[in-house]
């Protein structure tokens, strides 16, 4: 590693000090689960590094406030995946957490710094997009609300700008009924990165959303607004073609996980699974 | 920077650099060479201690992170000169083969007890994944973990 500063903030405004002072020089550190891989491998050479775990607004919390359900920045995804809350109302996140690396990564990794670091397969993207999640940023300027499906804009590519921080993530709590279905295929159970992820949401009102993992430059949200997909009695064959049209978006490519041949035939078979899960979960919620 | 950390009972007030990882701290400033180092980017698990009652895989943390916590590493884990349930059924399982991946193995198993005492095979599979065994060892280390949460009974 190459040697940096280590600034440890007490307040958000703190924080944006010391952003403001070292801008591009500057890595936040919240779990640190990719970070310290990327300052040990040199390819992020800081000038200093800045612990958000120490800044009293940032504190790992889990909180309902106005039909929001807020998650911190520094809340572990251990933490997410215990949460009684996130449990009631977004058991698929609950699901797609337990899959991120192994115990020991969970007990660190934050389900904020997974947004960050926007990875194309990051395991928590699907369900938070089909569940609508907004992020929350603040920088000396002033705080603003970014929509997760635009917050993600490319692999290691947010809508950060210079000086802003995630402070938390919001999920609207529906007061329809709804069900939905995370599935992901791996190598291997542990430690691995999606070869394929998605989550499947459908609601009361006929809506289906599907959002993608590692299938394309960065996690992506569809919708069937018209009813087919949900339909519990319209035939395979329809649903099919529906669904066809729905992953036009993805754009999987060849690599050491699996072929984009490989890739596009679980898309399918994996749309059509989580599809009936969720169909099956509605009616039993 | 200079921090105030506990490891295994004993206070420690040190200076330490800001690119130093918990892991290198451990063995080379403290020399608990039980810890061990491997594949450095969080997959193997050989290097897991307990952080504030967590498993963590050290060589992911800065030890700067550490400041004001409680590390426990795989020398903590016997009390009194005497191993503890779970590293007597690891020798009873005959879980160690070549020994290098066992401290992590034990330290993730310790913390899967902690949580869950009397795990079924399942969720010791879980517990561990994130520990890889290169000799294989997988059923006899994973036998020893389910006869511990037995013994806890």
């Amino acid at each position: 590693m190459v040697p940096f500063a280590f600034a440890r903030p007490a307040t958000l405004s703190e924080t944006f000090a010391v952003l403001d002072e070292h801008g591009d020089e500057a890595s936040l550190l919240a779990g640190g689960t990719d970070l310290v891989i990327e300052l040990r491998n040199r390819s992020r050479r800081p000038k200093v590094v800045i612990d958000l775990k120490r800044v009293a607004e940032l504190r790992p919390g889990i909180s309902e406030r106005g039909g929001w359900l807020t998650i911190t920045a520094t809340t572990a995804m251990t933490d997410v995946q215990e949460n009684a809350l996130v449990q009631m109302w977004f058991p698929a996140l609950v699901d797609a957490a337990a899959t991120v690396g192994s115990v020991q990564i969970r007990n660190r990794a934050t389900l904020a710094g997974n947004m960050c670091h926007a990875s194309p397969a990051a395991d928590t993207a699907p369900p938070l997009l089909v569940y609508g999640a907004v992020v929350n940023v603040a920088s000396a300027r002033g705080a603003r609300r970014v929509k997760l499906d635009e917050f993600l804009v490319g692999p290691r590519q947010t809508v950060l700008q210079r000086g802003e921080v995630v402070t938390s993530i919001d999920l609207p709590i529906a007061t329809e009924r709804r069900a939905a279905t995370f599935v992901r295929i791996t190598r291997r159970r542990g430690v691995d990165l999606a070869t394929v992820s998605l989550c499947c949401l459908v609601d009361a009102s006929g809506s289906t959303r599907f959002a993608y993992g590692a299938v394309g430059p960065r996690p992506f949200l569809v919708a069937d607004e018209t009813g087919a997909l949900s339909d519990p009695s319209a035939d395979d064959e329809s649903k099919s073609t529906v669904l066809r049209a729905l992953l036009e978006q993805a754009s999987p490519i060849s690599d050491v996980r699996g072929s984009r041949e490989y890739r596009e035939a679980m898309l399918l078979v994996m749309s059509r699974r989580a599809l009936l899960s969720s169909i099956e979960r509605l009616g039993a919620a | 920077m200079r921090i105030h950390v506990t490891v295994n009972g004993s206070e420690h007030d040190v200076e330490t650099e800001a690119n130093m990882t918990l892991l290198d701290f451990l063995r080379d400033g403290l020399r608990l060479t039980g810890t061990k180092e491997c594949c450095a980017v969080g997959e193997c698990g050989a290097c897991t201690v307990l952080v504030d009652g967590r498993a963590v895989n050290s060589c992911l943390m800065l030890t700067a992170e550490s400041d004001g916590g409680e590390v426990t590493t795989i020398e903590g884990l016997a009390a009194g000169g005497k191993l503890s349930v779970l590293q007597d059924a690891f020798l009873a399982s005959g879980a160690v083969q070549c020994g290098f991946c066992i401290p992590g193995q034990v330290v993730a198993a310790h913390h899967l007890l902690a949580r869950n005492p009397h795990p079924t095979l399942d969720e010791v599979k879980e517990g561990l994944s994130g520990n890889l065994c290169r000799c294989g060892g997988y059923m006899q280390i994973c036998a020893a973990v389910v006869a511990a949460g037995r013994a806890n009974r």
